[in-house]
């Protein structure tokens, strides 16, 4: 089989915060229709991590590369303007932990602000591919409320649904359950994983060990700042190789 | 003839006084909100000289009687070979006087408001004026209603100071009524009655925001 060019590379990122290190020479790839999982304990940068590939975080050294383009900065290293950086931004779709959807609009209005007012879509066609997208979630009987009136897993499914609505290449969810109710755990998480089943190439930062191990091509742990293992769920999941991971797993028996 | 009846034989010079007061304050509160928008991004800058420049502006003016302002433009400016005529003196000061409030009001609103909205808007490929526009100034403008309301009525009663540069608004039109029958009761209650009917409209649209504000859960500062 050809080596496949992946469509998404982290190399060598660094990022520090009061001149604490909290992510340290992270280089990952990911291939198009992949499905990886970045676990961790709380504080090991995972999120930062996260944050740093649309550049939400500008990271203090490294490079990431969506499709072959450079985020962040030119050819020649310099800083990209706001306007260049939200050109490449929109080709990666975020979803949050917090949900973040926009309390002053309805969920419909939630879906079509992007690709309306970002991309240039007409409303007649924002409005159709927001409806499909808001049937996929299974909220289109939602799409006038507004999102202040929906439990979290409902928020947590529009997000997925605005951000869908960008058509990105990747996804990236910075632990997409964390915030939400035990019980409201498994409406999103079944969402992603029929995502994942499409063939959407996604970064999950989670703590779900379930997903990672069902749904995940690979998973990547970390701890303070550092890739400590990664590999195969199945492989990672029962047999670890380091003793951070073993003692990290031993915690979700 | 009551004094009463005086006043209201002369009701065309009321009601063109309160024509141009209501005026004044419709143009100075847009203005004054357009300009306060605009300026609320620049007052958090990353650029400490335009910050610094800004905040300089928005003090000064919160610092100064709105009266003098308006004689610094009115009777001041022409020392240096500015002359402005009084209405347009009067408009200018009341939009830059409550613009530094407007924008003060804002900048404060803003830092009640989650980061999160800002940054998934630009995970969402929002910045500058888009971002301001379209995710960041309406949810501002949601949440501090009542705030706003308030800054309505300062406007409102402001422009009553114009008729010293001789802006022929309610309150000129009450004191030449009162100066030339010697009636020095019934002008004035008509007036009042007058600002306070401007006053409960804005009460009025500061509840119909509020209503708006709390079926999308904003507004509970």
């Amino acid at each position: 089989m050809p080596e496949q060019i992946p469509v998404l590379v982290v190399d060598g990122i660094s990022k520090s915060f009061d001149g604490l290190e909290v992510v340290s020479n992270v280089s990952l790839k990911i291939h198009s229709g992949e499905t990886i999982s970045i676990l961790g304990p709380s504080g090991s940068g995972k999120s930062t991590l996260l944050r740093c590939i649309n550049w939400l975080e500008k990271p203090d050294r490294g490079d990431v590369y969506l499709a072959n383009q450079r985020v962040g900065r030119k050819e020649d290293g310099q800083l990209m303007s706001d306007a260049e950086l939200a050109s490449i931004r929109v080709q990666m779709g975020m979803v949050f932990q917090n949900f973040n959807l926009w309390p002053h609009f309805t969920v419909l209005q939630n879906v079509i602000e992007c690709p309306v007012h970002v991309l240039g879509l007409s409303k007649d066609d924002a409005v159709f591919r927001a409806e499909q997208l808001l049937e996929k979630v299974g909220l289109k009987v939602k799409r006038d409320a507004y999102p202040y009136s929906l439990s979290g897993g409902q928020k947590q499914r529009v997000a997925i649904a605005r951000a869908l609505a960008m058509s990105p290449t990747v996804l990236l969810f910075d632990e997409p359950t964390s915030a939400l109710d035990p019980e409201l755990v498994g409406e999103v998480l079944a969402v992603m994983r029929d995502l994942a089943a499409e063939g959407m190439t996604m970064v999950v930062v989670t703590h779900e060990m379930s997903f990672a191990r069902d749904v995940c091509e690979e998973v990547v742990f970390m701890d303070e700042g550092q890739v400590v293992e990664r590999s195969k769920p199945e492989r990672f999941f029962s047999n670890p190789q380091t003793d951070r991971a073993k003692r990290f797993l031993a915690r979700y028996e | 003839m009551t004094d009463l009846q005086i006043v209201l034989n002369e009701w065309p010079r009321l009601a063109s006084g309160f024509g141009n007061t209501v005026l004044l304050f419709g143009t100075s509160a847009v203005g004054a909100f357009l300009l306060g928008a605009l300026m609320v991004g620049p007052l958090r800058s990353q650029n400490k000289v335009i910050r610094v420049a800004l905040h300089s502006f928005v003090d000064g003016m919160r610092m100064l009687p709105f009266l003098i302002f308006v004689y610094l433009l009115y009777y001041g400016l022409p020392t240096f070979g500015v002359k402005l005529d009084a209405w347009t003196a009067g408009l200018l000061g009341l939009i830059i006087y409550h613009c530094a409030y407007v924008a003060e009001i804002l900048r404060g609103a803003w830092d009640q408001l989650p980061a999160g909205q800002t940054e998934s808007a630009q995970a969402h490929g929002y910045h500058g004026h888009r971002l301001m526009r379209r995710i960041i100034l309406p949810q501002l403008f949601l949440n501090s209603a009542p705030v706003f309301g308030n800054q309505l009525i300062y406007i409102l009663k402001d422009t009553s100071f114009l008729m010293i540069i001789t802006v022929q608004d309610l309150t000129y039109a009450a004191s030449s009524l009162q100066s030339m029958y010697f009636v020095p009761l019934e002008p004035f209650l008509i007036a009042m009655s007058l600002y306070w009917v401007i006053s409960l409209s804005i009460e009025g649209l500061v509840r119909a925001v509020q209503r708006t504000a709390k079926v999308r859960g904003l507004g509970r500062a």
